[in-house]
């Protein structure tokens, strides 16, 4: 089967088809890539980012369903730790979104990050895509949950949530750099426990204390995801950040630089295989090793000796 | 290339114990799968519905409650409706040995019952995953 036409035409199993194509790498990934760019863009991409146990994929489901009453198709992307010593994982974000698997306007794929520090699976960005072009209005990116500087989350979203919770630390937490600087949206959940105005408190004032974000100041909003209650009033933040990110042209900003990373980051990937299987093959390569290994030539001058080969 | 085996560890029908999938699930994760579980109670709609959306390669189903004559033939009939035929289902659980060749005609390919080691189910699916 076609895959990449199946999934332009609507089919839930050559979408997740292909995700597992680029997941796995497999010889066709590219050409899916190649053929379903010209269809992406139309998305707009939400991040759920925030410490394990904040209620991340609870408020997932409850936004995925406001969105839902709303007429709009969903994406969810929820990523998940992959073991770093068995290669395996447990993906179990699924279980707080049960009652959208039967809706044919959901689709959720759950990844493991797979050896990725940044919050995301390698291929976030591309299953992303992939939905992009399948047609959904919204695509729904549930992080790991992060420490303090798992950020990749705003390189890939349009409107990142940083969701939190009272308990966590005293307000110097709030002030050091990491994930408390990428909410464009602050969702503090489980609102109904001790200690939600200090946590609301330290955060706007970490927010006021920021000097550069003048432009947007993010807006912190109290949510009980476990019973629906502040869900309308965060997706109108949300609302509110994604049009003034369109009426200040910061959205094709944003867009455009990720993607001249995303460029920058496939060139470098082949041309890294490139001088990998050149080197390798030349023999020269564990010449240099020994001699690296003995001391008798530093790897510096190595490189520069197997660069000046490759690179004549 | 690195394919890596995805599980979907599902608990159909009623009954409200997991721990066994539970235990499974992450014996399974040890083994480097990676495993998608979706909490108790879930329907051969919902089972198969993530099923398709997960790409799994085999579908672990756990159940107590003795429905599962029912349930088994009923999941292995919609995950081949929904283009999955491939996929490898296996069962487990409080399932009487009188039962097995009847779920293993309807397409269940092995049923673990209470006391297998979780590295029996392991190699089961590394010798019969497609």
């Amino acid at each position: 089967m076609n895959i990449a036409e199946e999934l332009l035409g609507g089919s839930r199993l050559a979408l997740s088809r292909a995700i597992t194509a680029i997941e796995n790498e497999y010889d066709n990934a590219v050409e899916i890539m190649q053929k379903i760019y010209a269809h992406t863009g139309k998305a707009y991409v939400i991040g759920i980012t925030g410490p394990p146990g904040a209620g991340k994929s609870t408020l997932t489901d409850k936004i995925a369903k406001a969105y839902r009453a709303m007429g709009k198709t969903i994406g969810i992307i929820a990523i998940d730790p992959t073991s770093p010593f068995s290669g395996g994982a447990i993906l179990g974000d699924r279980i707080r979104m049960s009652e959208l698997t039967l809706d044919e306007g959901i689709f959720i794929r759950s990844m493991g990050t797979r050896g990725s520090l940044g919050g995301l699976s390698r291929k976030t960005a591309d299953a992303i895509k992939l939905m992009d072009a399948a047609g959904k209005d919204i695509i729904l990116v549930e992080t790991v949950g992060v420490g303090q500087s798992e950020v990749d989350i705003v390189k890939t979203a349009d409107t990142t949530i940083v969701v939190m919770v009272p308990g966590l630390g005293d307000d110097i937490q709030a002030i050091k750099a990491g994930i408390l600087e990428i909410g464009d949206v602050f969702a503090i959940n489980k609102a109904d426990r001790e200690g939600v105005d200090k946590v609301c408190r330290e955060i706007e004032m970490m927010l006021d204390l920021n000097q550069e974000q003048v432009l947007w100041r993010p807006p912190v909003r109290k949510v009980i995801a476990s019973q629906n209650e502040g869900v309308n009033e965060l997706l109108a933040a949300i609302d509110q950040h994604k049009n003034w990110l369109s009426e200040s042209g910061e959205l094709s900003v944003r867009r455009n630089e990720r993607i001249k990373t995303e460029l920058l980051a496939i060139l470098n990937e082949q041309i890294g295989r490139y001088i990998l299987t050149k080197v390798t093959d030349s023999g020269k390569f564990n010449e240099l090793l020994h001699n690296v290994e003995a001391r008798r030539v530093d790897p510096y001058s190595a490189v520069e000796n197997i660069l000046k080969d490759i690179l004549r | 290339m690195e394919k890596r085996v995805r599980v979907l560890v599902a608990k159909p029908g009623l009954d409200g114990h997991d721990r066994g999938a539970k235990v499974v699930a992450r014996g399974l994760r040890d083994a480097g799968f990676e495993v998608i579980y979706t909490g108790l109670r879930q329907t051969p709609e919902q089972i198969v519905g993530a099923a398709v959306d997960e790409d799994v390669n085999v579908v672990a189903l756990s159940l107590l409650s003795g429905a599962h004559n029912h349930l088994f033939p009923r999941i292995v009939e919609l995950l081949k409706e929904k283009g999955l035929s491939e996929a490898l289902v296996i069962g487990g659980g409080v399932i009487p040995d009188s039962d097995i060749p009847s779920l293993k005609a309807a397409g269940v390919s092995e049923v673990f019952t209470p006391g297998t080691p979780i590295s029996s189910i392991v190699e089961f699916i590394n010798a019969n995953v497609k």
